[in-house]
């Protein structure tokens, strides 16, 4: 099986863990991701405001793409990826006068309607592969790992582009029990980290980061999954700022959810890139002989 | 913070521009303060989502302008989610931060981001930030 694949920026950079991992793990389920051609930054954020348009040819851009090459469905890894380009996608399949006036600018292209369907990885695994082939894929089960699926905003907010149509979102624990891990829930689950702000208001990114790590060491949590390499980067790659500068912060490793879903599927640890993530995190796969194993 | 309402004190100007850039109806907001209570940003806000609704719907642009409540929205959509009056007000908050950005106006500088920083934070983290706190 081939899946349509849409990077975006930090994952060739930052987060090659995070996609690397995801495209080793894919082979052992017989999927074949295939990258997007010439693909550009989806802008990240979507744009909020009703009058500016001009922000909505980048991913709208992608999409063409993909359509024109016949990647449908478009697989994104990162959170804010799957938002971006899900919203704009949808508002070229609802919005008339949107759809006219973007493609009337884009000449060149062929006019878009939303053709494409853009997925996420949780989705994807969930209604493209199923639960029980994932299961079925393990060869290292995370036994008595008590896994704390982090949603943060982008994967279910708003509510038309969430990964996961239920009141109770289970679709990452879901998946993290299906590699035989345990799931603890907890309630700063879906709150924001904070996102950008760490760049221009770090100490109320700090505020939010720091409710997130203690909800879920209450919870009882070994580690908080990720699926963004943002939110890896306010709860993870800052956890050494928020320790140096709070009393009384306790560590909790981070890792994304297609690392512990290569390791589960006996893909060799190096090909999940643990030196791309907190020290912590190695520590703590080391430590639970997760690395050992494979 | 009290707020004075005068006829002179109600900007009509401010309170159809934010109605145009955000395409919301904000008017219809009730005040019942469900977006205050779930935002993540609370602890850090000189007024909360509920407030700067109230602010808008009264015109009140210069308080609107001067607390840092636009700011330090991080449009999570948590209060989105959750309006029983249906108002995407992360719309009409990106449409107050719009009023100072449209004007050439940066609230982040990019040349004042240390090196340090840009080596080792996502790209995400960048670009996000300049779409949202740059002119």
């Amino acid at each position: 099986m081939k899946i349509g694949y849409y990077p975006g920026c930090t994952l060739k950079t930052k987060a090659k863990n995070l996609e690397i991992s995801t495209i080793e793990a894919m082979k052992k389920l017989d999927v074949e991701m295939v990258e997007l051609d010439r693909w550009n930054c989806c802008g990240a954020v979507y744009s909020l405001a009703d009058d500016d348009l001009v922000h909505l040819l980048a991913p709208v851009r992608d999409l063409i793409r993909a359509r024109d090459a016949g990647l449908t469905p478009l697989m994104t890894l990162c959170s804010m990826c799957y938002n971006t380009l899900a919203r704009a996608n949808l508002l070229m399949r609802n919005d008339e006068v949107k759809r006219e006036a973007i493609n009337n600018f884009m000449e060149e292209e062929e006019n878009y309607q939303g053709e494409v369907e853009v997925v996420h990885l949780l989705n994807f695994l969930r209604d493209s592969i199923g639960w029980d082939k994932v299961k079925a894929a393990v060869e290292n089960p995370l036994d008595g790992i008590k896994l704390a699926p982090y949603y943060g905003c982008t994967l279910t907010r708003p509510l038309d582009v969430s990964v996961d149509h239920n009141t109770y979102h289970n679709v990452f624990g879901d998946m993290m029990k299906a590699l035989g891990g345990e799931v603890v829930d907890f309630q700063e689950a879906e709150t924001c980290c904070g996102s950008y702000q760490v760049i221009s208001n770090p100490d109320a990114a700090e505020k939010t980061t720091v409710r997130i790590i203690e909800s879920a060491l209450k919870a009882g949590a070994d580690a908080l999954v990720l699926s963004c390499p943002l939110c890896d980067y306010n709860l993870g790659k800052k956890q050494a700022d928020l320790m140096a500068s709070r009393e009384g912060i306790q560590p909790l490793p981070v890792v994304y959810m297609s690392q512990l879903m290569a390791l589960a599927f006996g893909v060799p640890a190096e090909m999940a890139h643990f030196e791309l993530n907190p020290p912590l995190t190695r520590e703590f796969l080391e430590a639970r002989g997760l690395l050992a194993r494979v | 913070m009290p707020s004075t309402i005068t006829k002179r004190s109600i900007d009509m100007d401010f309170i159809e521009k934010v109605g145009t850039i955000s395409g919301e109806a904000f008017k219809t907001c009730m005040q019942c303060g469900t977006c205050s209570t779930v935002c993540p940003m609370q602890e850090s806000t000189e007024v909360t989502p509920r407030k700067i609704i109230h602010l808008a719907q009264w015109g009140i642009f210069s308080t609107v302008m001067s607390v840092n409540m636009a700011w330090m929205c991080a449009s999570c959509h948590t209060c989105a989610v959750r309006c029983p009056r249906g108002i995407d007000i992360p719309k009409v908050v990106e449409a107050i931060r719009l009023l100072t950005l449209r004007k050439n106006k940066n609230f982040v500088e990019p040349f004042e981001i240390v090196k340090e920083q840009i080596e080792e934070m996502p790209q995400a983290a960048m670009v996000s930030t300049f779409r949202k706190h740059t002119a």
